[in-house]
C-alpha cells in the first residue's frame, strides 16, 4: 500500500491540465535542449546536445568519463549556466531560471556523492523537503512542534524505502546505501514530475543495486526519469532510451539492443565496456 | 526518543540545569564582581549571536564588531543627546544593526568561506573609518558619560544591582530568542543549509534568502549586546568596532563550542575572565588566550561545551 503510495503522483492530473495541447501529442517531451553548449575556458565540455526526454520514461545518458554527462546534468537542473542553447521544461523556457526555482516547478536532482543532511535525523531530512510546501519556512519566531503534522507523510516516504528503523538518527550516520535511499525519499518528498539521478548507483555493493532498481522503477511509474549511470546492466535493465555521449557530442540514441551493436558506441567503451554491454 | 512513556523523565535534566543556570545566574551578583559578569554577559550574548550564524548557517563572518561597535555609538549617542531612556537607545542601537546587517548581508551573503569572511572584514573596516571620522563618535575619546537612566522611567539604573538583572533579563531573553530560531521551522532549514547547501537549492529552497534573515538576526542580536555593553560602561569607544573585537568573538565561539547553545556562554566567559584577573600581566594575556585556544584545538575540537554534552548524556543515561 505504501509502496503504491510512492508510485503515483499525487499531482500528476493538475500537471496534465496545465499542459493540455502536449498531451494529446504523441510525442510528448518534458525535457528538450536545443544545441546546448557549455565551454570551460576554451574547453568544450557540451557540445551541440539536442536532448529530448519523452514523458514517464526512464532515460539514461552514459558515455566514457570525460562525456560531459554530469555537465549536461548541471546544465539542465541550472546548478551550470549553458555558455549557449536552450533549455525547455514542459514547453517553457527555463534557461533562464535559478536552480531553486527549476525545483519547485517539478525537477528535482540527486548528486553524484549522496546528498543528506548529515546532522538531521532521517525523519528530519524528509521533511524539510516537504515543509517548503507549508510555507513557515521563514517563521523563526514558531516552535518546530508546528512540523509535527508532516511526521506522517515524512515516516510514509522513509517507510517506502525501508529505513523505517533508522528514523530518528542522525542521517550521517547511515551506511553508503541507505543514504542514497534517504536521498531518494528526501526527492519524492517534493512529489517532483521529473528526476534527475546522478549515477544512483556509484559506490553500492550488488546488494543495494538491485533495491536501488527495483525502487527506481517504483518511483518511475507517472514519473520521469532522467539518469546518468555507469553500471551498464542497470542501464539495460531499467532505461527505455539511451543517450551515449562522447566528448560533449551525441554519438548515439536509441534503445538498449540499438546503442549496444552500434560500433561507434562499442568503439567509445573499449574493454571492460565492450564486455559488459555484450552480456545484454 | 519521543516514544518514552515517562517523557517527564527525559526531559527534565535539560530543564533542570537551565534552571539552575537561572538562579545561578540571579544570585552571582552577590558574590562576584557584578560589572564583570555583565561585561560577560554583552560579550556572551555577542558571541551567542554570532554563533547562530557560524554554527547554524555555516557562515563565518570576520565583521561582527561594526554590529556589536555602531548599536553602542548610538545606543551612547541616543541617551547621552537624544536624551532617550535605557530601553528606546537600546532599541535604536538594535534597529541600527538590523538596518545595518541587511545591507551588509545582502552583499555578503553571495560569497561563502574564505571570500564570505573578507568581504564582511571589508565592511567592517568600512565601518571602522566611519568612526574614526564621523564628529558624532568623538573618535578616539569615545561617547563617554553615557547616562544610563532609568528603565521605563522608573527603575534607576544606576543602581549597580538594578543594571545587572536589566542586563541579565535581556540576556537570557535573547538566549530563549536564539533557542526558538534554531528549533524552529526556518533553523531547520538553516541546518540543512549548513550541511548541504547544493541539496537544500534542488530541494527548491532560494538558501540567499534564508541566509540573508539569519545573517540580519545575528547581526540585530549582536547590537543588543553592543547597545547594552554602552549602557553597562557608560562607554562607546573604537574598540568596540575594532577588527580585533571580530577576531574575539570568534576566539569565544571556538572555544566554547560552536553549534552548541551554552557554548559562546562559557567560551566569552572564559576569555574576559583571562582578560580581567590576568590584566597584571599585560601583554602575556594574548599569549596566554592564544595556548588555551591551541590546546581546545588539538584537545577538543567541538569546545568545550561541545565536548562536556555527551559525556554528561552518556552518565546521564547510566546513572
Amino acid at each position: 500500500m505504501k509502496q503504491a503510495a510512492i508510485g503515483t503522483r499525487k499531482c500528476a492530473k493538475a500537471s496534465l491540465e496545465e499542459t493540455p495541447w502536449e498531451v494529446c501529442m504523441g510525442d510528448d517531451f518534458i525535457v528538450e535542449t536545443r544545441s546546448l553548449t557549455k565551454e570551460f575556458k576554451g574547453f568544450v565540455a557540451v557540445s551541440d546536445v539536442n536532448l529530448k526526454v519523452r514523458r514517464h520514461t526512464i532515460h539514461a545518458l552514459i558515455g566514457p568519463n570525460g562525456a560531459g554527462k554530469t555537465t549536461c546534468f548541471n546544465l539542465v537542473t541550472k546548478f551550470l549556466t549553458p555558455t549557449r542553447g536552450q533549455i525547455l521544461f514542459n514547453g517553457r523556457d527555463i534557461t533562464k531560471a535559478a536552480p531553486a526555482a527549476i525545483a519547485r516547478q517539478g525537477m528535482v536532482r540527486s548528486f553524484q556523492i549522496s546528498a543528506v543532511f548529515g546532522h538531521l535525523t532521517v525523519l528530519e531530512n524528509v521533511r524539510v523537503a516537504l515543509q517548503r510546501v507549508q510555507g513557515n519556512s521563514f517563521h523563526f519566531w514558531r516552535s518546530d512542534s508546528c512540523l509535527a503534522s508532516l511526521n506522517e507523510r515524512a515516516d510514509e516516504l522513509v517507510e517506502a524505502v525501508g529505513i523505517t528503523e533508522y528514523r530518528d538518527i542522525p542521517a550521517g550516520e547511515l551506511s553508503y546505501g541507505r543514504k542514497r535511499a534517504l536521498e531518494i525519499a528526501t526527492t519524492l518528498a517534493l512529489d517532483p514530475e521529473m528526476l534527475l539521478l546522478d549515477e544512483p548507483m556509484a559506490g553500492m555493493g550488488t546488494e543495494d543495486v538491485k533495491r536501488t532498481a527495483e525502487l527506481i522503477r517504483r518511483v518511475a511509474a507517472n514519473r520521469t526519469i532522467l539518469m546518468v549511470e555507469h553500471n551498464l546492466s542497470v542501464v539495460a535493465d531499467l532505461s527505455d532510451t539511451i543517450t551515449v555521449l562522447k566528448l560533449g557530442h551525441i554519438l548515439a540514441e536509441g534503445s538498449y539492443k540499438d546503442v549496444s551493436s552500434n560500433p561507434e558506441v562499442v568503439e567509445a567503451y573499449m574493454g571492460a565496456g565492450h564486455g559488459e554491454a555484450g552480456h545484454g | 526518543m519521543s516514544s518514552t512513556p515517562t517523557s517527564s523523565g527525559s526531559v527534565s535534566p535539560q530543564k533542570i540545569l537551565v534552571l539552575a543556570l537561572i538562579v545561578l545566574g540571579l544570585i552571582a551578583p552577590f558574590g562576584i564582581y557584578p560589572i564583570f559578569l555583565m561585561k560577560g554577559l554583552c560579550f556572551a550574548l555577542f558571541a551567542a549571536a554570532f554563533n547562530l550564524l557560524l554554527g547554524y548557517v555555516g557562515l563565518l563572518s570576520f565583521g561582527h564588531a561594526m554590529f556589536f561597535g555602531f548599536s553602542a555609538y548610538v545606543t551612547a549617542h541616543g541617551a547621552k543627546e537624544w536624551g532617550l531612556t535605557p530601553e528606546l537607545a537600546v532599541l535604536a542601537g538594535v534597529a541600527t544593526a538590523v538596518v545595518l546587517g541587511a545591507f551588509t548581508g545582502w552583499l555578503a551573503i553571495r560569497r561563502s568561506g574564505i571570500y564570505f569572511a573578507m568581504v564582511t572584514l571589508a565592511f567592517s573596516q568600512m565601518m571602522y573609518f566611519v568612526a574614526v571620522q564621523a564628529p558624532f563618535t568623538h573618535g578616539e575619546d569615545g561617547i563617554q558619560g553615557v547616562p544610563r537612566g532609568h528603565l521605563f522611567g522608573l527603575i534607576d539604573l544606576n543602581s549597580t544591582l538594578n543594571m545587572y538583572y536589566f542586563v541579565f533579563a535581556l540576556f537570557v531573553g535573547a538566549l530563549l530568542i536564539i533557542h526558538r530560531i534554531i528549533h524552529s521551522p526556518f533553523g531547520q532549514v538553516l541546518k540543512a543549509i549548513r550541511d548541504n547547501e547544493p541539496r537544500a537549492i534542488s530541494l527548491g529552497y532560494e538558501v540567499e534568502r534564508y541566509k540573508l534573515l539569519a545573517f540580519t538576526l545575528s547581526a540585530g542580536l549582536a547590537g543588543l549586546a553592543g547597545s547594552v555593553k554602552a549602557l553597562v560602561f557608560q562607554l562607546a569607544s573604537l574598540a568596540d568596532v575594532h577588527w580585533h573585537a571580530s577576531g574575539e568573538v570568534v576566539l569565544m565561539t571556538l572555544l566554547g563550542g560552536v553549534g552548541t547553545v551554552f557554548g559562546p556562554t562559557v567560551g566569552a566567559f572564559l576569555v574576559v575572565a583571562i582578560q580581567n584577573y590576568f590584566s597584571e600581566v599585560g601583554s602575556w594575556v594574548t599569549i596566554i588566550q592564544g595556548v588555551i585556544f591551541v590546546f581546545c584545538v588539538l584537545l577538543f575540537r567541538s569546545g568545550m561545551v561541545g565536548v562536556l554534552t555527551p559525556w554528561l548524556k552518556r552518565r546521564g543515561i547510566r546513572g
